[in-house]
């Protein structure tokens, strides 16, 4: 896929996501989480990727970590590709778990942050403890050579007195400078991949703001790319390059930040829009989208969407998963209204 | 951390000064007094006739005809001063000769227990929540409902039982005949090991079975913590992850509640150091309540007492090497 309106999205992929499937083994059942999904990140990039909660955004990127617990299974015909550093490319779902090259890809090649950074934080070591670990589990260093590096990261995400810092608590920090220092952990390791799982989400707005021009600084300075998780439409605005839509473990519409925010086609992506949080509030759970996510347990057939969209045409959207349309070289979205006008 | 250590000393001496007034008190329940039971314990079956002035005397001679604040600090000074509990009547000699070995089994085989149960507990403990609802983590479920649900004088029962017949040992008491009396040798010390082993089960089944659970408890509680997957994230190996992060977590609980365990341990020794014919405090305490024998009764309790206290203190100060954030909470 090259792109001719905007070539920022151009450039060699990085992670090729290819029909994801993950479900999970539960008392109740085997819940699907995330079913047969498809994206790519390429270097340097930020993909956005957004959708309410339970639609699966946070499993299909700790897949890429293999981070999921023991009872999560991932589809065999699952494909998670990643180009090493050293130009290698590795097939991710099949990889020794815990053996070494995945802990080398782990926190050395892809870093993850949370939503949480108080929860992120083991609360009886130092920041600068934890930091050290990452860089002495992935760079032959001495441990006072660690310890540069950690101060130099401190430093470099814009926590004041570094030297200090780095000797207290994660309790000691305040919620914006644990993130900050969260980010300093993950980028300590200069990753090829991040991904920020909701990381501004408990913060206020604020400082949200500041976490977010941070991350677009960082990444200009490091060269990394991102992927981005959030509820909110209007924060993947500020940051992705091309954007995700996901709902109960499906991608309904994809495009270009542009493209999803001011032509998005898909129903749920428009409502979603509607549904972006004031300016003023703390972006808080989406609620403005009528009617109940379905439980994860009973999937619905057809387009996931169906049960809530505005323009559901019922004997259509309830029985098949609607192909994947393609409106320009970059945006693609799922839905029958659309393949209605191809036909 | 100095100001923290300088909080807790101060505590436990508070602590202690009333544990002491009140095993003063009790010390003065009895009926009568101190000079007319020694009295009678040192003149009945003498044929001597004691008079109201035989027990003034007495009673001047020990200065029991001063006001109780100033015996207390009689008898206080006596021990923080010269380490001298006073005066053991029923055995006509110093209550320190009367205790003084007692106190040292008595400790062995409490610091014995609670080696064996945390020697246990702790790593099996996370054994069982890393191979959570396996065969083996079933296993040790049941085997510590058993430790729960069984007596420890039948516990007790049991072992020498089964010692006695199939391992022909002499398990009764502290020592084996031929050591008994001889002098302290290498020989004597594993004897007087071999002895603990039975003690040392009973009294640590328990705690060790309700430990097992607690540090399983924490370690799965943290196991699923978002700092170990932060960590995992960070591409830390797995058997260091659990070391650094969960397992480090789990063992708090364990310190904090020590001297709970010896607490525990203290109040079951007497019954199964009466099955197992072992001479130990507890059998003494009672038997000195028994004669109304009040300074042994006494020294016992401010012991025991003193014990529990100093052990709560070491868990305090150990709980806050182990976790920063006690110390700002409190500190
Ligand atoms: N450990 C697990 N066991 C069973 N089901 C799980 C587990 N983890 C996630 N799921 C299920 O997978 C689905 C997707 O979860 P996921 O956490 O990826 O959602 P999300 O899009 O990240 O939501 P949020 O915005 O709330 O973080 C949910 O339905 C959830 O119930
Ligand atoms: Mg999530």
């Amino acid at each position: 896929m090259t792109s001719t309106t905007n070539e920022t999205i151009n450039g060699p992929d990085l992670l090729d996501v290819k029909d994801l499937k993950i479900s999970f083994k539960t008392d109740e059942g085997i819940i699907t989480a995330v079913d047969g999904i498809n994206f790519s990140v390429k270097r340097g990039q930020t993909l956005g990727i957004v959708g309410e909660s339970g639609s699966g955004k946070s499993v299909s990127t700790w897949s890429i970590m293999r981070l999921l617990p023991k009872n999560s299974i991932i589809d065999k015909s699952s494909s998670i590709q990643f180009h090493r550093k050293d130009g290698k490319k590795v097939e991710i779902t099949r990889l020794k778990p815990n053996g070494r090259e995945l802990r080398e890809i782990r926190g050395g090649e892809v870093a993850l942050i949370f939503q949480e950074p108080m929860s992120s934080f083991s609360p009886v070591y130092t920041i600068g403890n934890q930091i050290i670990e990452a860089v002495l589990q992935h760079r032959n260093v001495s441990k006072d050579e660690a310890k540069e590096i950690a101060i130099d990261m401190l430093d470099k995400v814009g926590i004041s007195n570094p030297r200090q810092r780095f000797k207290q608590f994660p309790f000691e920090l305040s919620g914006g400078m644990r993130q900050r220092a969260m980010i300093a952990v993950a980028l300590s390791m200069n990753p090829s991949l991040l991904i920020a799982d909701e990381p501004t989400t408990s913060l206020d707005v604020t400082i949200q703001a500041q976490i977010l021009k941070l991350m677009r600084d960082l990444q200009q300075d490091l060269g990394m790319a991102i992927i981005f998780i959030t509820h909110n439409l209007g924060v993947i605005a500020q940051v992705a390059d091309e954007v995700e839509v996901m709902y109960l473990g499906k991608i309904l519409e994809r495009g270009t930040a542009k493209e999803i925010i001011h032509r998005s086609q898909h129903p749920y992506t428009q409502a979603l829009l509607k549904a972006i949080p004031q300016l003023d509030s703390t972006g808080e759970r989406l609620t403005a989208i009528s009617g109940d996510i379905p439980s994860p347990l009973s999937r619905p057939a057809g387009c996931p969407f169906h049960t809530r969209c505005e323009k559901v045409m019922p004997g259509i959207c309830d029985v098949e998963m609607p192909n994947p349309t393609q409106l320009s070289d970059t945006h693609t979205v799922y839905c029958f209204l659309h393949e209605e006008k191809d036909v | 951390m100095i100001k923290f250590l300088f909080q807790r000393t101060i505590g436990m001496a508070v602590t202690m000064f009333f544990v002491s007034i009140m095993v003063f008190i009790i010390m003065e329940l009895p009926p009568g007094d101190y000079a007319e039971r020694w009295a009678f314990r040192k003149f009945s079956g003498t044929g001597t006739e004691i008079t109201e002035a035989d027990i003034d005397n007495i009673r001047a001679e020990f200065g029991l005809d001063k006001p109780a604040p100033e015996r207390y600090l009689k008898w206080i000074g006596g021990i923080i001063l010269h380490g001298d509990f006073g005066e053991a009547f029923a055995f006509q000699t110093s209550v320190n000769i009367v205790i003084g070995q007692k106190i040292w089994l008595t400790l062995t085989i409490l610091f014995s227990t609670l080696i064996v149960t945390y020697l246990i507990s702790i790593p099996v403990g996370m054994y069982a929540a890393i191979r959570r609802n396996s065969i083996e983590d079933y296993t040790l479920t049941v085997f510590s409902y058993l430790g729960f649900a069984l007596p420890n004088f039948l516990l007790a029962l049991i072992l020498l039982y089964v010692s006695i017949t199939y391992f022909d040992s002499t398990v009764g008491g502290l020592f084996s005949p031929e050591y008994a009396d001889a002098p302290w040798s290498i020989e004597k010390a594993l004897d007087l090991l071999s002895h603990l082993i039975i003690p040392a089960i009973v009294l640590a089944w328990s705690a060790t079975a309700f430990q097992l659970q607690t540090v399983r408890a924490t370690m799965l509680d943290e196991i699923n913590n978002l700092s170990v997957t932060a960590a995992r994230a960070r591409g830390v190996p797995e058997w260091k992850l659990l070391i650094k992060y969960p397992a480090r977590l789990a063992i708090n609980p364990v310190v904090s509640t020590m001297s709970f365990d010896a607490n525990r341990i203290f109040s079951e020794l007497p019954i199964v150091a009466l099955v197992l014919g072992l001479p130990e405090l507890g059998e003494l305490l009672l038997k000195s309540y028994l004669d109304l024998d009040m300074f042994v009764a006494g020294a016992i309790l401010l012991i025991l007492t003193f014990m529990i206290v100093f052990m709560n203190f070491l868990s305090d100060i150990a709980l806050a090497i182990l976790d920063p954030r006690v110390k700002l909470i409190e500190g």
